[in-house]
């Protein structure tokens, strides 16, 4: 109970998590590489689902990553029966508001809000940290309700910061235990992961880009044409 | 086939000769000055925009649901399972945007050429009450998104008319309709945005065109055409609409078109002023943003806003300034007592002022979109305008700097050197 | 500068004649090259016009919410009871299954008399239920439980409506909004307002226990 609502006092803080701070990393996701994509998609779901949903994402988009039906039924689909349903994750707003102090968020637009760079360094530096409720932490994220969800492939870490000089902060990351994936390996799971979320943030995204080339090509010979045009009139006018 | 469709023509025209009537009067035999340059493409590109903004509205609001818990999701179903639906969301979003962009150069181009100044106070007028209506449109429509930029940005600006003396908290809970921005502000936002401020918008645009065809087009030079006429009647300096200014509005039109599709396709959000990232998060009425910024459009004022402390124990004096600072406008005609229309032909008091006024509405629209430390502090202790932060103190000199062009007006332009204006068009 | 050289233009203008004061091109001898641009501008134009005007005409066309609850329904079949009618919604239809039984199945023929269309030609169905039990497999029949006269949803009167239904009632079903009749496998009788037979939905059968609405192997996703 008392855990609850220290939880609970502490979801405030949330709302003043400080923006300046720890530097975060340019995320070097491809959104053309659709391995990546399926590879963050069924982390997503394996890893992501349990406390979040993406309720605007329907198992259906998928098909554009480049899964079959099939695969996105047999492989990808734990709360929905039917392919065109929503991705809605089991875990309600009301529990999660009360067993995290705040519900965890809606996942569909996150990249939009957070951006990438900010979700590739968010999810890569989690730290252990006795003072808070789940006992985790996150440099980017300072008091975020979250524990380390994909704490299993990174491992537990911890972290020291410490001021420099001229305002400057120093971060000292030290291991404390050994996860199932490399770094290397780990930061590509957060790529790919990451890679999901934008695309899930804008499915739509890639034909967007590629109308806009037709788009402006015709438009390129419109102006030439209607250049041309205005300059036939205007030789009349003196 | 061609006699058939001229035989159409010619009984439609018999029976309502008024149409061909109003293309004479204002497109074929609408003789405007010869020599309009690139101020003069925004008025049209306006009306497109006014255009673009109303079809794709009319299409977002087939699929828009304007309930505050249905709000945000409708949205992201208009960008995911509604066909083509992201290209309306984006031409709508895109458009606000451009329509200020085009608004803002086509009023700096009234100030260039003084095209308020007689006889086309009215025509000044009109356009002054289009921007005013055209900030309570997009103030309406920014709700409707129902992020968190949406709510706290409504929630702040309605606050804001709760600071009137005597009537304040009654005016803004008759906005709201609810004590705090709630699902019927949502409702009423969404009524005022769809018909009632388009159909307001229409008119004035209609009253704005009339009024300036009616007394003729104002040009770079600033002389009146219509001094000079030749023995047909027509301004020697004229030339008809038709075909001239519509085939070079059709090229102007396109060009800008390919600038608003290479935006609307390639970076709709703009880095965040065009769509904020902010509201991507819907609207919780329990946790404020770090950083509430209007869209910035609205900037320039919200710093004026900013920069005004409490007086009186009321943000009152604020709101006040901030009012004054748009209402001003409308004064312009009657402010500026110089002999001349143009800037070509005014002295260095007047360009200095302008060019300065320029820096300070950008400066002050810059300095609106972020936080009041974004400059820092002074190290030393310089209290002088009363305040620590750098931002805050450039707000209140460029706030006074705003105000001057105006207020000084009467005085620098009656004083100013002016050159002898040519009797015909120079280019 | 001489002023009168600073006459503008030299157009022949023609005098306007409400006939043509519409077109664009008002001159006696349109210029070649000016009436070339004017078509190419004009015909660029209004491809670009067109290609604007998609996204706004493909904003109407069912959305994927539209498209999912619309998606094809499973139906259990395995546990049904002969002479069974289940009844299964798809795109907010009532569609029948009917587990039929040889009495049923040998009614079918008895009626064709008093049908108005027993060959279901005028009627829609797909092209493996044209044929006397109109449907894939004869033990199920599979239909649209809509009335084809103005859409209200028909009863089903079994043997036992006999009183109602007059002696020579077979089984079938009874529309109570005008009094339509159809019989087992759908069909309409004569004298009713119904102008056809019930419309038959695409529908497989993926398993002997197993039966999808509104797909089949012609066309998935119909």
């Amino acid at each position: 109970m008392r855990k609850l609502l220290l939880a609970a006092l502490c979801a405030p803080l949330v709302a003043f998590a400080s923006e300046a701070g720890y530097p975060l990393d340019p995320s070097p996701h491809d959104a053309r590489d659709l391995v990546s994509l399926q590879s963050g998609a069924r982390t997503f779901v394996n890893y992501c689902l349990g406390c979040h949903s993406a309720q605007y994402m329907r198992y259906q988009g998928l098909t554009a990553i480049g899964l079959t039906e099939a695969q996105i039924r047999d492989h990808l689909m734990f709360t929905a029966d039917k392919i065109g349903e929503p991705m809605r994750g089991p875990m309600s707003v009301k529990e999660g508001k009360q067993w995290f102090g705040v519900a965890p968020p809606d996942l569909s637009v996150i990249a939009r809000s957070r951006g990438a760079d900010w979700l590739y360094t968010y999810l890569r530096t989690f730290y252990r940290d006795p003072k808070t409720t789940s006992g985790w932490n996150n440099a980017v994220f300072p008091n975020a309700a979250m524990p380390h969800a994909l704490w299993m492939l990174q491992g537990e870490r911890r972290l020291e910061v410490a001021a420099g000089g001229h305002g400057h902060v120093d971060y000292k990351w030290s291991e404390l235990s050994k996860g199932a994936q490399s770094v290397t390996e780990y930061d590509a799971t957060v790529r790919d992961l990451v890679n999901f979320l934008v695309y899930v943030g804008e499915p739509h995204a890639a034909s967007r880009k590629a109308i806009g080339v037709l788009t402006l090509f015709v438009l390129g010979v419109l102006f030439v044409l209607a250049y041309l045009l205005k300059k036939e009139y205007w030789k009349d006018v003196h | 086939m061609g006699a058939q469709l001229r035989a159409l023509w010619g009984w439609f025209d018999a029976r309502m000769p008024s149409v061909a009537e109003q293309w004479k009067i204002h497109a074929a035999n609408y003789y405007a000055p010869k020599n309009f340059n690139f101020w003069y493409f925004f008025g049209a590109l306006s009306m497109l925009v006014l255009g673009i903004q109303i079809v794709s509205g009319i299409f977002l609001t087939m699929n828009y649901k304007p309930d505050a818990s249905l709000a945000f999701g409708s949205v992201e179903y208009i960008m995911r399972d509604v066909p083509g639906g992201w290209l309306l969301r984006y031409i709508h979003s895109t458009g606000a945007s451009a329509f200020f962009v085009v608004v803002y150069l086509h009023m700096f181009r009234g100030l260039l050429y003084g095209s308020y100044k007689q006889p086309r106070e009215l025509v000044w007028i009109f356009g002054v009450l289009i921007y005013l209506t055209l900030m309570g449109e997009a103030f309406f429509g920014y709700l409707l998104p129902w992020g968190q930029m949406s709510y706290w940005g409504a929630q702040v600006i309605v606050n804001l008319f709760g600071t009137v003396p005597l009537i304040g908290p009654d005016l803004a809970l008759w906005i709201r309709g609810d004590y705090v921005v709630s699902d019927a502000t949502l409702n009423r936002f969404f009524a005022l945005h769809v018909i009632a401020f388009p159909l307001v918008l229409l008119g004035l645009v209609v009253a704005h065109i009339l009024a300036l065809h009616d007394v003729g087009s104002n040009n770079p030079d600033g002389i009146e055409i219509k001094k000079t006429k030749g023995p047909d009647g027509h301004p020697l300096d004229g030339i008809p609409f038709h075909p001239y200014y519509t085939v070079k509005d059709l090229m102007g039109a396109v060009l800008f078109l390919a600038i608003f599709c290479f935006i609307m396709f390639f970076v709709p959000e703009v880095g965040g002023y065009f769509l904020e990232y902010n509201n991507f998060i819907p609207a919780d009425p329990l946790k404020t943003p770090p950083h509430i910024a209007p869209v910035w459009y609205f900037t320039p004022y919200y710093s004026i806003l900013r920069a005004v402390p409490p007086l009186f124990h009321s943000q009152f004096p604020g709101v006040l300034a901030m009012g004054v600072a748009t209402m001003i406008l409308f004064f312009l005609p009657w402010l500026d007592r110089s002999p001349v229309k143009s800037i070509r032909y005014r002295g260095s008091l007047y360009k200095s002022a302008l060019a300065l006024f320029v820096v300070v509405f950008l400066v002050l629209g810059y300095l609106g979109t972020e936080p009041t430390t974004v400059w820092g502090q002074f190290g030393f202790d310089a209290f002088f305008l009363d305040t620590k932060d750098v931002a805050t103190w450039v707000a209140r000199v460029c706030t006074v700097l705003y105000f001057a062009f105006f207020f000084l007006m009467p005085w620098y332009t009656a004083r100013d050197k002016v050159l002898p204006v040519p009797e015909r068009v120079t280019s | 500068m001489d002023n009168t050289k600073r006459r503008r233009y030299n157009l022949p203008l023609r005098v306007v004649n409400y006939n043509n004061s519409i077109s664009m091109n008002e001159q006696e001898k349109p210029d070649k090259t000016r009436r070339n641009l004017i078509v190419a501008t004009s015909a660029v134009g209004a491809a670009a016009g067109l290609g604007a005007a998609v996204p706004f005409v493909a904003s109407m066309w069912p959305s994927e919410r539209a498209r999912a609850a619309g998606a094809p329904v499973e139906v259990d079949i395995s546990r049904m009871a002969p002479g069974e009618l289940a009844v299964v919604e798809w795109r907010g239809k009532p569609v029948w299954v009917i587990r039929r039984t040889q009495e049923m199945l040998a009614s079918l023929k008895a009626v064709e008399a008093r049908l108005s269309d027993p060959a279901s030609k005028a009627s829609e169905q797909p092209k493996y239920a044209e044929n006397e039990y109109r449907s894939a497999k004869p033990e199920f029949m599979v239909m649209e439980g809509v009335c084809t006269h103005l859409g209200c949803s028909p009863q089903l009167k079994g043997l036992e409506a006999k009183a109602e239904m007059g002696a020579d009632w077979a089984g079938g079903f009874y529309c109570p909004c005008h009094g339509s009749k159809f019989d087992l496998a759908g069909r309409v009788f004569r004298g009713a307002p119904a102008p056809v037979n019930l419309k038959v939905p695409p529908y497989e059968f993926v398993t002997d226990g197993t039966l999808v609405i509104g797909e089949d192997k012609e066309k998935k996703g119909a």
